[in-house]
């Protein structure tokens, strides 16, 4: 299935630690081949804007790597907040949890030695 | 309806919005102060959303500010709320209609988004023209 990296973000972020988060992940994806990404957001409390291009953008950046992110464990009021704030987590999957996300990847990288 | 008057200022909690940093902070003050008021968790969320894409807007576009913060009562239903406004001295905005219309794409949005601050707010209230500066006020109310 390939390597399958996963990020839990556990601070608020703010700009810098937002860019190096990013950079980082780059670097990982293509150090370690990984083939998918789990953007684990179950300690934030608020996603605004900011955070989701964050995470767009990082799946973006995968994608281009040829890796593929899901990202897992938002909190239930995080979800009605960002219907309601119109954001779309375009080119993101999302998962109840880890370990759905691992399904996730799995079933969409299989095929792929 | 609510009226603004019958409001001491001075009391006010003041946050300077300088930084990316000051946006993580103007969150985690609101945040207390929207549980002090016991907000339910949606309604904690929703609001403290609004205010982080506002004082962003202020940094980003608005050249820093500063961000007020105060409980406030609606006399007609003795409910408490949370108020704050966004304070900036920078261009002002021009075209209101394209700041409040939804510009949440993949990352390159044309709006300012105001739309989804508005949404997630009780009142919202936007005070501003071209080269004076704009001053935005939300409003949470605590639903009992």
């Amino acid at each position: 299935m390939g390597r399958i990296l996963l990020v839990t973000i556990q601070v608020d972020m703010h700009d810098k630690l937002a860019m190096t988060l990013q950079d980082d992940l780059t670097e990982r994806i293509v150090r370690d081949h990984a083939r998918g990404v789990l953007i684990d957001i179950s300690a934030l409390d608020i996603v605004d804007s900011f955070i989701g291009r964050m995470i767009s953008n990082t799946a973006g950046m995968a994608r281009v790597l040829d890796a593929q992110t899901v990202v897992v464990g938002m909190q239930p009021s995080v979800a009605i907040t960002l219907v309601e704030l119109g954001l779309r987590l375009d080119g993101v999957r999302t998962a109840l949890n880890v370990e759905r996300g691992m399904e996730l990847l799995g079933s969409s990288l299989s095929g792929f030695k | 309806m609510t009226s603004f008057s019958n409001h001491d200022s001075s009391a006010d909690e003041v946050v300077p919005i300088h930084s990316g940093e000051d946006v993580v902070r103007l969150r985690q003050v609101l945040r207390q102060h929207v549980q002090a008021i016991r907000l339910t968790l949606v309604e904690q969320t929703k609001f403290v959303t609004a205010a982080s894409e506002l004082a962003r807007n202020t940094l980003d576009y608005g050249g820093g500010g500063e961000a007020r913060i105060a409980v406030v009562r609606n006399d007609a239903n003795a409910r408490q709320g949370i108020r704050i406004s966004f304070i900036d001295q920078g261009p002002g905005i021009g075209d209101i209609e394209l700041a409040l219309s939804d510009g949440f794409t993949s990352g390159n949005g044309m709006g300012l988004g105001l739309g989804g601050a508005k949404r997630l707010s009780d009142e919202f209230h936007i005070d501003t023209a071209v080269g004076r500066g704009t001053t935005i006020t939300i409003t949470k109310w605590k639903a009992f």
